[in-house]
């Protein structure tokens, strides 16, 4: 691997530029360096990881107990491909992707490092953005004390940090359990675990079981979920929250049917599992579908995981969430297809060198629709009902707003709610309310999501600064194609 | 009502603002209207511009379309029940340097001897007074003070709904695909079947050549892209809309701190695939400007770009009123990058037109009769 320091150290094109440094990101870059190809690994965190081996070189934590031996696992995923021919460019921003018009067939991609910009090219590109935490909006979740689940873990990870004072942890989804054991192995002062997995789920859970008992999450599940019940209060089956307190968070208000309840803290931690984060893939143009299992948007990919744009595949959890182990396969699959796209590998061989990759993935795969459909999230969750709920925090719209937008304005999809309500006009692109506005719309027109479609993004991807886009490089070809 | 109609007085084709108010205005004369919009309403460049409501340093034969619509945008919330997001806090034409200065007091003359007084200059002191974040040598410029900006998908779905209220039959997701003559009326053939009316608009924006080559009067129409980006919020400096003279900038801050940077630099549009591509070295040049122009703003975080798909004509203005072949066809194109204000007017214009065979407001110079007599 060849660190890239800073942005004159880049090349002015590369075979292949791979974005984000998780499991897919890493594998996908060391396995396409390994078939001959020159290769850029670009993501904006200072270490190599990505969310699951997050800070996994430099992590101050290193009582290995805390964050278990999944995470230890990166280490193998990392030094594979330090050993690579890599070139890595970690605090580098990926901002822009698009065809390079003077190019054909090629892409041209706006990067940041340290505030200074660049356009580089590439023949292929493999994005592996990852996942983001499904946004959970509930009254008083902006507040202060009250984060995601997710960016507690950032912290514990990054600089073995852990929320001070009491703290409650509430939401569904297999990685609850995960983030409340670590956290409260790292001594974070866990009053109650409220579980908010509906009951109604487990009939069309049970279907998928079968698979799921020949899974390899069942046991490593069971045995976390177990010890986790053991250890720290459980509230289950929760069908309401609501954080209240007076400029800061004091406590958590809950309703487990009928009954009423409310938890005095410090913190509280949201979760409501993970969905694609498609911001980058979207921008890009790739098409999405809405996938009812996971209920949530999808890139639509190919065996290859190759997206509809020619040249742009998609791997890891942001072509469907899959998790780390299956994240890291389907890179090395994405790297395959892009090599042999280039001609570096004839599709025979291809397809010989893949097939036991693709074999383990299935493997793992296997069990997956269990938790898809056991953690669905109920509907008072992803659309809430209090009208005063903040579901857009970058120019704080409401609930009550967006409804009445659909209802009385007849606004019927996110790009035209943004017209009326900025929604998804914010500096987060709409990664914060998107899917929520989607639920909302489709709810009050008495229609699905699919239906309802999502936001239209626009790049940059990330914000870039003026100054970073005044200085950003001239050739003398764009500065004559300008004059016109 | 949307009904399942087959034909009407009138058929609009393209819902932009162009489309929808013209398709309001006939509505209003009431005249029976059928829309056909191949997207949804606002889709296209009337849904994704830079909302300037700008009389200022309009082509002469424009002015008189362009005061039309000042007028109703000054009561937009009547026409439509919605106040578009119209705010009112002038544009201003900033002169960089003398010669700047000199071209713009030559045009405000010319403006005054024909009877036009909505453009005023302005000295340095003003200027300063007016945009205190402009940088010190700028030696003044021009105001037009009852210009403004709206919210262009929000007044665009207003004229639509209100059209919609006044019985327009609006099918959205309905793409034209040929006209054709059938005795006294125009067939209007598209993929949800067949419509008849004896008179057909063309409001197609970035399409209507093709619609206006089915006609026989072929256009040279150019689609371009024009490009803006937007900042995250900032503290308030700036009120009113500035555009240069010189260089190409438009600039504009939101109530909510949040600042629009435009003025022509073009991406590359594929109107057969409803998308455009962005270039970033030529919004680098944008940003340069604004660099120079407002210190302020280096720090700013650019979070948003795109460009929208448009109709340019070789002579930069648009193609208006009937055909000069054709008895009951109607055109409304080619706005050239500056078609949003002139939106409400232009539909107000076209319905009389239509309903009366003629309109006090001057059009002469947008005739489709420039580019088809001539072959
Ligand atoms: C907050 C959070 C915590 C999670 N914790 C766990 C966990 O503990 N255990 C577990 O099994 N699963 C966890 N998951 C699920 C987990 O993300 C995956 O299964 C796994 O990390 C997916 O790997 P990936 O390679 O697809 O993406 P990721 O590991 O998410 O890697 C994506 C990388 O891309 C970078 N990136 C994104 N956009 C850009 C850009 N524009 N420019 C530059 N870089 C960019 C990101 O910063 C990130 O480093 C978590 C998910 C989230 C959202
Ligand atoms: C980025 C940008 C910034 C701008 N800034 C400003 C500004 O600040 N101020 C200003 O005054 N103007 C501005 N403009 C110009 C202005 O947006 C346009 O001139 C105006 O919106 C044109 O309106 P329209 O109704 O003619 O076209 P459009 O809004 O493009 O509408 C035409 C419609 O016709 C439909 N259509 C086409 N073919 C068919 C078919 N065969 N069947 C059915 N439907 C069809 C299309 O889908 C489209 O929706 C800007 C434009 C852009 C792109």
């Amino acid at each position: 691997m060849t660190p890239v320091a800073g942005i004159e150290q880049l090349a002015e094109s590369y075979d292949l530029v791979v974005v984000g440094a998780g499991p897919a990101g890493l594998s996908a870059a060391a396995r396409a360096a390994g078939l001959g190809l020159t290769v850029l690994l670009a993501d904006e965190n200072p270490a190599p990881g990505g969310q699951i081996y997050r800070a996994i070189t430099t992590t101050p934590v290193k009582d290995r107990a805390i964050l278990g031996e999944d995470y230890w696992r990166g280490a193998e995923i990392v030094a594979r491909f330090e050993r690579s021919q890599a070139s890595y460019a970690a605090r580098c921003t990926v901002w822009s992707l698009g065809p390079d018009e003077a190019s054909p067939g090629s892409f041209e991609l706006g990067l940041s490092v340290d505030g200074k910009a660049r356009m580089i090219g590439a023949r292929q590109v493999i994005l592996a953005t990852g996942a983001q935490e499904r946004p959970f909006p509930i009254p008083g979740w902006t507040l202060p004390g009250v984060m995601t689940a997710g960016a507690a873990q950032i912290a514990l990870k990054g600089a073995g940090i852990v929320p001070a004072g009491r703290t409650v942890i509430a939401g569904c989804g297999p990685l609850l359990y995960l983030l409340a054991s670590q956290l409260a192995a790292a001594r974070c002062e866990i009053v109650a675990v409220l579980d908010t997995t509906p009951r109604a789920n487990w009939p069309k859970a049970l279907a998928a079981l079968p698979d799921f008992l020949r899974s390899p999450y069942l046991a490593k599940g069971l045995k976390l979920m177990a010890a986790t019940r053991r250890k720290l209060r459980f509230v289950s089956n929760v069908t309401s929250l609501s954080a209240k307190g007076e400029g800061t968070l004091r406590q958590v208000g809950f309703e487990q049917g009928e009954r009423q309840g409310a938890i005095a803290c410090d913190t509280l931690l949201l979760h409501q599992g993970v969905i694609p984060s498609v911001n980058f893939s979207n921008a890009a143009g790739c098409a999405h579908a809405f996938d009812e299992e996971q209920h949530a948007w999808v890139p639509r990919v190919d065996a290859w995981l190759a997206s509809s744009v020619p040249g742009i595949a998609i791997a890891g959890d942001g072509a469907g969430i899959g998790g780390a182990e299956s994240a890291a396969l389907r890179g090395e699959i994405a790297a395959f297809g892009a090599a042999s796209r280039l001609g570096k590998l004839s599709e025979a061989e291809r397809d010989r060198q893949a097939a036991p990759i693709r074999a383990a993935l299935m493997r793992l795969l296997h069990g997956r629709r269990f938790l898809d459909l056991l953690y669905r999230p109920a509907p008072q969750f992803l659309a809430p009902p209090q009208d005063e709920t903040i579901i857009c925090r970058c120019e704080e719209v409401t609930a009550g707003q967006v409804r009445d937008a659909a209802a009385r304005l007849g606004v019927t999809g996110p790009n035209q709610m943004k017209a009326f309500l900025r929604c998804g006009m914010g500096p987060c692109q709409g990664r914060l309310c998107g899917p929520t506005v989607v639920e909302l719309i489709a709810q009050t027109r008495g229609t699905t999501p699919a239906e309802v479609g999502y936001y239209r993004l626009r790049p940059p991807v990330k914000p870039v600064t003026l100054a970073e886009l005044a200085a950003l490089p001239q050739t003398e070809a764009a500065v004559k194609a300008v004059v016109r | 009502m949307s009904g399942s109609r087959r034909s009407a007085d009138v058929i609009v084709i393209g819902g932009g603002i162009h489309g929808c108010s013209t398709a309001l205005h006939c509505a209003l004369r009431g005249l029976s209207v059928i829309l056909i919009e191949k997207d949804h309403a606002g889709r296209h460049a009337s849904g994704v511009n830079a909302g300037g409501v700008r009389q200022l340093a309009r082509h002469v034969a424009e002015i008189p379309l362009s005061n039309a619509s000042m007028a109703i945008w000054h009561r937009i919330a009547e026409l439509v029940d919605d106040d578009c997001g119209f705010t009112c806090d002038g544009q201003v034409l900033v002169a960089e340097n003398e010669d700047d200065l000199a071209n713009c007091r030559a045009r405000v003359d010319d403006l005054n001897l024909r009877g036009f007084h909505h453009e005023e200059m302005i000295d340095a002191k003003e200027l300063r007074e007016i945009v205190p974040a402009v940088s010190e040598n700028c030696p003044g410029g021009v105001i037009s003070r009852r210009d403004g900006a709206a919210i262009p998908l929000r007044a665009t779905q207003a004229f639509k709904r209100k059209a919609a209220s006044l019985g327009a039959d609006i099918r959205e997701g309905v793409r034209v695909t040929k006209v054709e003559r059938d005795g006294s009326n125009w067939r209007v053939v598209t993929d949800a079947g067949e419509f008849l009316s004896p008179r057909i608009v063309n409001a197609a924006g970035a399409w209507a050549d093709r619609l206006a080559a089915d006609l026989d009067e072929p256009v040279p129409l150019e689609v371009i892209a024009p490009m803006l980006m937007i900042t995250a919020p900032l503290p308030a400096f700036i009120k009113p809309v500035v555009i240069l003279r010189g260089r190409k900038l438009s600039f504009k801050q939101f109530g909510n701190g949040t600042v629009l940077i435009g003025g022509g630099h073009l991406g590359t549009p594929l109107r057969d695939e409803n998308v455009t591509l962005l270039d970033w070295k030529k919004l680098a040049i944008s940003a340069g400007t604004v660099w120079d122009l407002f210190p302020i703003m280096r720090g700013a975080p650019v979070v948003r770009a795109w460009a929208g798909i448009e109709a340019r004509m070789p002579d930069d203005l648009p193609v208006f009123g009937k055909s000069a072949r054709h008895e009951g066809v109607y055109h409304q194109f080619g706005f050239s990058a500056h078609g949003f204000q002139l939106g409400p007017g232009a539909g107000a214009v076209m319905a009389e037109i239509i309903a009366t065979g003629r309109s006090n407001v001057p059009i002469d110079g947008l005739d489709i009769a420039r580019f088809t007599t001539t072959h």
